[in-house]
């Protein structure tokens, strides 16, 4: 198993702020707005330095969306941003009409998504964002998983053309991936090449994942690790090259079970290539108050349950 | 409940919402003590709502539309006797039914609510509801005024309107802030009365921290026959201890030890006065 070690624990959505600050400095089509919740979302220093790029709507999501959408008129390249409950169940049919269907360049991009929000509970807690968000055409999805991943991605997408959803979380997580990186949308990254089984973990599950496979690495087992970033599109390439050789698959999701990564994967494999599969994600249920490893933990999001949905996997294949 | 008996529980009230928001070092606070005076006279001397009748149905209603000052309405509940007060302890804790926002799962609440927005357009339904079966039920909620950018409110103040739903109160918890800053700052919601009133509802403007003023203002519901009524509540955000007052940064603000020290004897004062 390959070593990750970390320094340093960053939210994923200062990724994303200090992305925007980039992209405040190097292309001026970039512009965000926000729904009275600037501090969270970590756009201060963007706003600071470009006061006229910065548009607040008040607290009128679905007023944010249209007007994200009409603003792309002059070339300008809008990042509508809020929590990801209220940047997408709330506001779905805005987002599918005026940006998805009419295919405008908008960057959906919001924080505390899932679980690990913590305190405020279910109303905040989406899990069925990506589900919704996937099975939107011309949809661009994207859950990364660490502070460097986060804010390579927020710029990379400035280049993409079209509608995006980019999901990013509240707590601090370990910075794991290379500050260097160049994100390429679709393109999956292998963790950690094995044959035993294969793990696809997107968002805060990816270091879990890691984790996991250092206790499977223990038990005899070499599990492939690989973090699907882009839930749509997917890689489908990777996905399969992987399985051949594995013949068994581990889906690790802060989500819903219902309509997410999982559910992507098993849609590939179900007209490609048939493996059992397990699911380590929410089983239809709402979330509630508590820190986040509490939540991870009594919803089955942690490396321990992503082990005991892999033995099971392993010792389901024929 | 006496406006003066009202006045010195509001100073116990405000106390224990701070105790539970320290104690689990989360909370909305600066809008919890806004509303609290607001919600002590509804449930102590307006609505027709207790433990006792919580399972008739002809009880009145009222859901919290700004669901994140949801310590301010445990505290009135919990007091009123809908449950112990020490189940607050356990408030935002991992497995507590005292959840970050309204949740029916705790006895005394009527609806899930914590996304803005959503409360009147509920109001509305059961407002509508009450009239068909001429049931005498009165709906109230408390929206906050960051949340009136939300359109939702705005259709439901059109449906109220053309509904002629006179069982319905809706109460703005008028305190000028939200999260970011002023709502003149985020998105200006001036001239209000005039708008609501332009939407179709009878509107009274009241000091939301005036006993006297607000039982006289909930008494004389409905402002007008066939009309919704809209209570103005001029509040201030933090109302009761002095460094909360008019500062954002205790929209959800915890008190340090020390902090919690000087609210509890602020508040001790204002007890003797
Ligand atoms: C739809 C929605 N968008 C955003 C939020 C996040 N949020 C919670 S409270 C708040 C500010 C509310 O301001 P206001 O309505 O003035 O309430 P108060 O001042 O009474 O706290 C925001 C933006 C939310 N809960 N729901
Ligand atoms: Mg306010």
């Amino acid at each position: 198993m390959k070593k990750y070690t970390y320094t340093e624990k960053q939210d994923t959505r200062s990724g994303f702020g200090d992305g925007m600050t980039e992209l405040g400095r190097t292309n001026p089509k970039v512009v965000t707005l926000c729904a009275d919740l600037v501090g969270s979302l970590k756009t201060a220093t963007f706003i600071k330095e470009n006061p006229e790029r910065f548009f607040q709507t008040g607290i009128a999501e679905a007023n944010m969306m249209g007007i994200a959408a009409g603003l792309t008129i002059g070339g300008y390249i809008p990042y509508p941003t809020t929590f990801a409950n209220f940047g997408s169940g709330r506001v779905y049919d805005q987002i599918r009409q005026s940006i998805a269907y009419s295919n405008k360049n908008v960057k959906i991009a919001v924080s505390h998504a899932g679980l690990t929000l913590g305190e405020d509970g279910a109303t905040h807690q989406i899990l069925e964002d990506i589900a919704m968000m996937r099975s939107m055409p011309n949809m661009t999805v994207i859950n990364p998983c660490d502070y460097n991943q986060t804010k390579a991605a927020t710029i990379a997408l400035a280049d993409h053309v079209g509608p995006a959803y980019l999901r990013f979380g509240r707590p601090k997580v370990p910075i794991f991936t290379d500050p260097n990186q160049k994100f390429e949308i679709g393109k999956a990254w292998t963790v950690n090449e094995g044959k035993d089984v294969s793990i696809f973990a997107t968002g805060h599950l990816v270091w879990e994942a890691i984790q996991a496979g250092e206790i499977l690495a223990e038990k005899g087992i070499d599990a492939e690790i690989i973090n699907i970033h882009t839930i749509k599109p997917l890689d489908t390439a990777a996905i399969l090259k992987s399985v051949r050789k594995t013949k068994c698959v581990v889906t690790c999701e802060e989500h819903q079970a219902n309509g997410g990564l999982g559910d992507a994967v098993a849609q590939t494999l179900a007209q490609n290539f048939l493996a059992p599969q397990e699911y380590v994600a929410v089983n239809d249920s709402f979330g509630e108050s508590g820190t986040p490893e509490q939540l991870m933990a009594k919803y089955g999001l942690s490396a321990e349950a992503i082990v005991e949905k892999t033995l099971k996997v392993i010792a389901r294949k024929s | 409940m006496t406006a003066k008996e009202l006045k010195d529980k509001s100073i116990e009230l405000r106390r224990k919402t701070l105790e539970i928001i320290y104690n689990a070092k989360a909370g909305h606070t600066g809008g919890s003590l806004s509303i609290m005076d607001i919600l002590n006279v509804l449930y102590n001397r307006i609505m027709n709502v207790s433990p006792e009748n919580f399972n008739d149905a002809n009880r009145d209603r009222y859901i919290q539309s700004k669901g994140h000052s949801v310590e301010a309405l445990y505290t009135v509940l919990a007091d009123r006797g809908f449950f112990p007060e020490e189940d607050l302890m356990t408030l935002c804790q991992y497995q507590s039914p005292y959840i970050g926002h309204p949740t029916k799962g705790v006895n005394g609440m009527e609806q899930n609510t914590g996304g803005l927005g959503h409360g009147l357009p509920i109001c509305c339904g059961n407002a509508l509801a009450a009239k068909k079966d001429n049931s005498g039920v009165k709906v109230y909620t408390v929206l906050g005024d960051g949340e009136m950018a939300e359109g939702s409110n705005w259709e439901a103040m059109m449906f109220a309107a053309h509904y002629k739903l006179d069982n319905l109160c809706a109460i703005l918890d008028y305190n000028k802030l939200q999260i970011t800053g002023s709502n003149a700052e985020v998105m200006g919601l001036e001239p209000v009365a005039k708008k609501l009133e332009a939407f179709g509802w009878a509107v009274k403007e009241v000091d939301g921290h005036d006993y006297d003023a607000l039982i006289e203002t909930f008494e004389s519901l409905p402002f007008e026959e066939g009309k919704p009524s809209f209570v103005i509540a001029h509040t201030v955000k933090g109302k009761g201890v002095s460094f909360m007052e008019n500062n954002i940064k205790w929209h959800h603000g915890v008190p340090s030890a020390e902090q919690m020290e000087m609210a509890r004897e602020e508040l001790l004062i204002k007890e003797e006065v």
